[in-house]
C-alpha cells in the first residue's frame, strides 16, 4: 500500500484544480491512500473542497495565522511534521509548489522528482528534461520517502463526489519569523484564469505592442478564453509576467490553442503541446509553430484576428 | 567582508536542439556548445550590481560539475566575479547532493546572500535553491523578478502564477532568479584576458565532507511522443469551419 500526502494549493477560500490533477496522479500509485493538507488560516471552506475529491481518503486541516499567506519557509515545517507516516509527498508543479516541495524534501533528507508526467509503479516515474525534448523514466529507493511535484498538464482533475473525513490538527512547532508577507499584486481581473481555462489564446512579439494585446482580448472574450503570452511578448512588455507560456512559464493543457504571432521557440511549445487542438497564425509560413499545430493559417494576424472574432459571434 | 554567493551550472546552450541518444542511455552532448545556464547569468549580474551598488564587496561564483566546467567559470569571472570556486564532480550531482555542497560553502565562506538560478535548463527540476535553503534554516525568495536590500534584510518580488507577490526576508537568504530581474551584460575582451589572472580554485565533494548520494536512477531516456502536423487553412471562414467540426468552438 502507498500513503501519499498531498499539499493543497489555494488562496484561502478555494481550492486549486492542480490539487485534483495531483489527486489523479497520486492514483496511479498502487493501492493509493490519499491524505490532503490544508494549511491555512482559516481552511473549512478548502477541505470541504478538498474532502469531495474522489479518491481522497482523509483531510487534514492545520489552521494557523501565520497560514494565511502561502510561504515555503513556513509551510515547510508543518508539512513535515505531518509527513512522518506517507510513503510519498506530493505538490504541484506550479510555482506554489515548485518553491514548497524542495524545502519539504530537503529537511525530509529525502530526493525529489520534479514535473511527474506518468507514474509506471511505486518506484518509475516519468518526466520531461532539457524543455521536453526528452522523457526519463526515474527510478526511486523503494526504501526511502519520495517528494514529487506533479505536471499538471499530465493529468485531469480528479472527479468530485467524495466523502473523505475532515481532521482538524494543531502543530506544536515553532514557525520562523524570517521571511514576511508584503503584498501580491494579480494582473487578472475576471478572465479565466491561463492555468485551467478549457481554451487559451497567446500573442507573440509580432503583436507589437501592448495595446495591440486587446484584439486578442476581444477575441478572447467571444470565446470564453484566458490570454497567454510567448516569453519574446512578456520581456517586451507587451504582457504581464504571469501571462507567459512555456518551459520556464506557465505548463497548460487547454482543449484549443490558439497560437497568434508566436513563431514557435522550444521552449514555448513544451508549455502548450498538450493542448487537444493547436491553431497557429502567423505570416510567416517557415515558424516552428507549423510543424506541431492541427491547424495553420498563414497571414497578416492584424487582418485575420478581427475576422476570426467576427466569424465566431456569427457562426454562434 | 560582505560576500554573494552565486551558482553556475554548465549546461547545453539554450539554441541548441537536444537529442536521444539511440539506444536511450543518454543525451547526445558531444561536440555541442556548452553555455552558463541562463538563469545563472541572471544571478551573476544581480549579485554584479548589488556590488557595485556597494551593498557587497565580493561576489563568488561556485560551480559544482566535470572539470570544463572551469570554462564557464572563467567566462563568469570575465562578467565580473572576483574569484571562483570549482566543487569537481564527474557524475551527475542530485540537487539535494548541490544543496548540501553549497551548505559546506556558506560554512567557510559566510555569504549575506545566495544567488541561484531558479532552474537549470537541462533537468528542468528547480530544487536546489528551495534545498538550500532548508538546510541552512534560512528565508528563501524564489523567481525573484526584483531585489532591494536594506539594513540586513530584502524585499523580493516573486513571479507567481497569482501574478507578483513581494515578500520581506531576513539575510543572510537564498534568492533565486526569474527571467525578468535583469538583462546579463555582455562580456568585454580585455576583460576575458583579465580574468585568466583571477583566482579559481578546485576541490571536492569529499574535501567539503560530503558524499554525494543518488537515491534516484534514470533508467531510460526516449524522445518525446510527436505531434502530427496538421493541414494548413487558407482564410479564418475555413478556420472557423474545421474548429467547429472538432467541437472546439
Amino acid at each position: 500500500m502507498t500513503h501519499i500526502l498531498i499539499v493543497a494549493e489555494h488562496d484561502g477560500t478555494t481550492l486549486n484544480p492542480a490539487t485534483a490533477k495531483c489527486v489523479t496522479c497520486a492514483r496511479a500509485l498502487p493501492e493509493p491512500q490519499i491524505t490532503i493538507a490544508v494549511c491555512a488560516a482559516d481552511g473549512a471552506a478548502v477541505a470541504a473542497q478538498a474532502a469531495q475529491l474522489a479518491g481522497v481518503a482523509r483531510v487534514v486541516k492545520i489552521d494557523n495565522p501565520a497560514n494565511a499567506h502561502p510561504l515555503a519557509a513556513l509551510l515547510a515545517p508543518q508539512i513535515v511534521a505531518l509527513a512522518a507516516d506517507f510513503t510519498h509527498v506530493l505538490g504541484p508543479s506550479t510555482t506554489f509548489g515548485k518553491d514548497l516541495m524542495p524545502r519539504v524534501a530537503a529537511l525530509l533528507n529525502c530526493a525529489q522528482i520534479s514535473n511527474i508526467m506518468a507514474i509506471d509503479d511505486a518506484t518509475h516515474f516519468r518526466r520531461p528534461i532539457y524543455a521536453g525534448n526528452a522523457i526519463v523514466t526515474v527510478e526511486s529507493d523503494p526504501a526511502e520517502k519520495l517528494v514529487g511535484t506533479v505536471r499538471t498538464a499530465s493529468f485531469e482533475a480528479a472527479a468530485s463526489g467524495g466523502a473523505a473525513s475532515i481532521e482538524a490538527l494543531t502543530l506544536d512547532i515553532d514557525l520562523p519569523t524570517h521571511t514576511r508577507f508584503v503584498s501580491l499584486a494579480s494582473g487578472k481581473a475576471d478572465r479565466p484564469d491561463l492555468q485551467s481555462a478549457t481554451r487559451v489564446i497567446s500573442g507573440g512579439r509580432a503583436l507589437g505592442s501592448a495595446e495591440n494585446f486587446k484584439l486578442l482580448y476581444e477575441l478572447a472574450d467571444e470565446l470564453g478564453a484566458a490570454v497567454g503570452a510567448s516569453r519574446a511578448a512578456v520581456d517586451a512588455g507587451f504582457a504581464a509576467n504571469d501571462m507567459q507560456v512555456g518551459q520556464t512559464g506557465k505548463i497548460i493543457a487547454p482543449e484549443l490553442y490558439i497560437a497568434i504571432g508566436i513563431s514557435g521557440a522550444i521552449q514555448h511549445l513544451t508549455g502548450i503541446k498538450d493542448a487537444r487542438t493547436i491553431v497557429a497564425i502567423n505570416k510567416d509560413a517557415e515558424a516552428p509553430i507549423f510543424e506541431i499545430a492541427d491547424f495553420g493559417l498563414v497571414g497578416d494576424l492584424f487582418q485575420i484576428v478581427p475576422e476570426l472574432k467576427r466569424l465566431v459571434v456569427q457562426n454562434r | 567582508m560582505k560576500r554573494i554567493l552565486v551558482g553556475i551550472k554548465r549546461v547545453v546552450d539554450a539554441n541548441v536542439r537536444i537529442r536521444v541518444k539511440p539506444d536511450g542511455t543518454g543525451i547526445m552532448t558531444d561536440g555541442v556548445k556548452m553555455a552558463i545556464n541562463p538563469f545563472d547569468e541572471i544571478a551573476l549580474e544581480e549579485a554584479l550590481r548589488i556590488k557595485e551598488r556597494g551593498a557587497a564587496d565580493e561576489v563568488v561564483v561556485v560551480s559544482i560539475g566535470v572539470a570544463d566546467a572551469q570554462q564557464q567559470l572563467r567566462t563568469a569571472l570575465a562578467m565580473g566575479a572576483d574569484r571562483a570556486l570549482h566543487v569537481r564532480s564527474d557524475t551527475a550531482v542530485e540537487p539535494l547532493a548541490a544543496a548540501k555542497i553549497f551548505l559546506q560553502l556558506i560554512a567557510r565562506e559566510e555569504p549575506i546572500l545566495v544567488i541561484l538560478g531558479k532552474q537549470a535548463i537541462d533537468d528542468d527540476n528547480s530544487q536546489t535553491g528551495p534545498m538550500l535553503a532548508a538546510l541552512w534554516g534560512r528565508p528563501q525568495a524564489t523567481f525573484a523578478s526584483k531585489v532591494e536590500l536594506r539594513d540586513g534584510a530584502a524585499q523580493v518580488t516573486r513571479e507567481v502564477d497569482a501574478g507578483l507577490e513581494t515578500i520581506a526576508i531576513d539575510l543572510p537568504a537564498v534568492i533565486t532568479t526569474d527571467l525578468r530581474l535583469n538583462e546579463p551584460r555582455y562580456v568585454k575582451l580585455p576583460d576575458i584576458m583579465k580574468a585568466k589572472k583571477k583566482p579559481l580554485d578546485t576541490l571536492t565533494p569529499a574535501d567539503l565532507g560530503v558524499e554525494p548520494r543518488a537515491p534516484l536512477k534514470v533508467v531510460r531516456f526516449e524522445p518525446p511522443s510527436q505531434r502530427q502536423k496538421g493541414v494548413l487553412v487558407k482564410d479564418a471562414a475555413e478556420l472557423v469551419v474545421e474548429l467547429k467540426k472538432r467541437g472546439v468552438i
